[in-house]
């Protein structure tokens, strides 16, 4: 049984988030922001589907991006994340739920750990949400194996019949399947975690 | 931590008073102000400012659950940019169109650290705003103020070595919260802002010193305590003014959220 996780402190001088707001939509979104993968990739995986708030109504408008191992399971180094050459994989995603509150993002597998990291920005909130989306739910997975196992299936894409490579992972806000969200707090193990903090 | 915002009205999203935002939806306003820090003395909410919880549907009810990331995990890693992501006109909001904006020429600049002080070095930072008139050009913005056919007011600029960004644009003008009584948002700049960890991802808002409209904005007093909701205040700063031309504001960022240092050092 993992111990339970206490929340890091706050850096003192942290600058606070705000919301998003309405109007984004001119300003944030990028050419092909939610294809990732490199046109025409045979490994292509389609993912999709609808954030809903705690009525089961559609969110509109929301930002999602998504960030991701490569198929080779290693973060990529490689700058270019707004500007799509069509050629490498930068495993940075942005797109924006339509009226109907769905998104759509054609991507890679991850190599590694099956999942990808997710955060949420819509007016309404606050501060953004983190989430992760997982292809497959890996037996020895820190943090799944910390949640009840009634909430694990919030973080699972599933596959979706209808189409070819494509998977359905929908975010919901509140409710019985609430989505699991995120805080990170400082590793651990890392060779300066907690010292020479401003 | 800026998540406690959202850990602390988990739970206690209480309906109240709802006002109806630009896209149709609801935010919750109940009629009382926020409480203040009296340890903290600075601009307190106006009598009647109701605090700005978020849209009460919207939020999650169940605690966000603390993820203590492995070396493993993606997101002590984020996306690179580099120079072919932003092209350097892009951080002059006032260049890029035939004419001249409308509205108070200004130079908006500081230094983005992470939690342990460092510069965030070769990061993407991004600013959205209403223009002079406080108009978005957005379609979901439908208020009757004029549009400005020479401001389109969206700009991008990567951090440099020092952590620093640059941005010229124009102050934007204050704009009414629909569905609420005479509630004026501050003028205010929207910023999004990368680390080198996707843990330290950070969209927030910049105000202006001295802005009579801030002691009764929902949404500033929202941020936290005196202390917390000033460091989104920037400061005017005549060595960033350009004589004769733009005002000069300083405004420093600090990307809360672990990073793995390895991962900084080479960047
Ligand atoms: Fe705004």
């Amino acid at each position: 049984m993992t111990p339970p996780l206490t929340p890091a402190a706050p850096a003192p001088n942290s600058t606070p988030a705000q919301t998003v707001g309405p109007f984004h939509g001119h300003a944030l979104p990028f050419a092909d922001g939610g294809a990732p993968a490199p046109s025409g990739h045979p490994r292509t995986v389609t993912v999709h589907g609808t954030v809903l708030d705690g009525a089961g109504a559609p969110v509109p408008h929301a930002l999602l991006e998504f960030w991701q191992t490569g198929p080779d399971g290693s973060a990529p180094a490689v700058p270019g994340s707004l500007r799509r050459d069509g050629l490498g994989f930068t495993g940075f995603a942005r797109v924006t739920t339509g009226r109907d509150g769905h998104y759509l993002l054609r991507t890679l597998p991850p190599g590694g750990a099956p999942y990808l990291a997710v955060c949420l920005f819509a007016r309404g909130l606050p501060h953004h949400l983190f989430t992760r989306l997982y292809f497959t739910l890996p037996t020895h997975d820190p943090l799944l194996a910390a949640l009840p196992a009634d909430r694990r299936p919030t973080l699972l894409a599933t596959p979706d019949p209808g189409h070819h490579r494509a998977y359905r992972f929908d975010i919901r806000l509140q409710g019985d399947r609430e989505t699991v969200f995120l805080d990170f707090t400082e590793p651990p193990s890392r060779p300066d975690a907690g010292h020479g903090d401003v | 931590m800026a998540s406690e915002s959202v850990r602390e009205q988990t739970g206690r999203a209480a309906p109240g008073l709802q006002g109806t935002d630009r896209d149709g939806s609801r935010d919750s306003a109940p009629g009382r102000a926020a409480p203040e820090n009296p340890a903290a003395p600075g601009i307190s909410a106006a009598p009647g400012t109701p605090p700005y919880t978020g849209d009460p549907l919207r939020l999650p009810r169940r605690p966000l659950v603390p993820v203590a990331p492995g070396p493993e995990a993606v997101e002590l890693t984020g996306p690179v940019f580099g120079p072919a992501d932003v092209d350097p006109l892009d951080a002059d909001l006032t260049r890029q169109h035939p004419g001249d904006p409308l509205g108070e020429r200004i130079t908006v600049a500081g230094r983005i650290l992470d939690r342990r002080g460092r510069p965030v070095r070769g990061q993407l930072v991004e600013l959205w705003q209403a223009n002079a008139a406080g108009r978005y050009a957005n379609r979901l913005d439908q208020r009757s103020a004029p549009l400005d056919p020479n401001f389109t007011g969206a700009g991008r600029c990567l951090t440099d070595d020092e952590g620093r960004y640059h941005f010229t644009t124009i102050r934007p003008g204050a704009y009414p919260w629909p569905g609420r009584h005479n509630a004026w948002r501050p003028a205010h700049l929207h910023f999004s802002f990368f680390g080198t960890a996707f843990t330290q991802r950070l969209v927030t808002q910049m105000y202006f010193p001295g802005d009579p409209l801030l002691p009764y904005d929902s949404i500033w007093h929202s941020a936290g305590d005196e202390a917390t909701r000033a460091r989104l205040v920037a400061a005017y700063d005549p060595a960033l003014s350009v004589s004769g031309s733009s005002l000069g504001y300083r405004w420093d960022v600090v990307l809360d959220g672990p990073a793995a240092t390895w991962a900084e050092e080479g960047r």
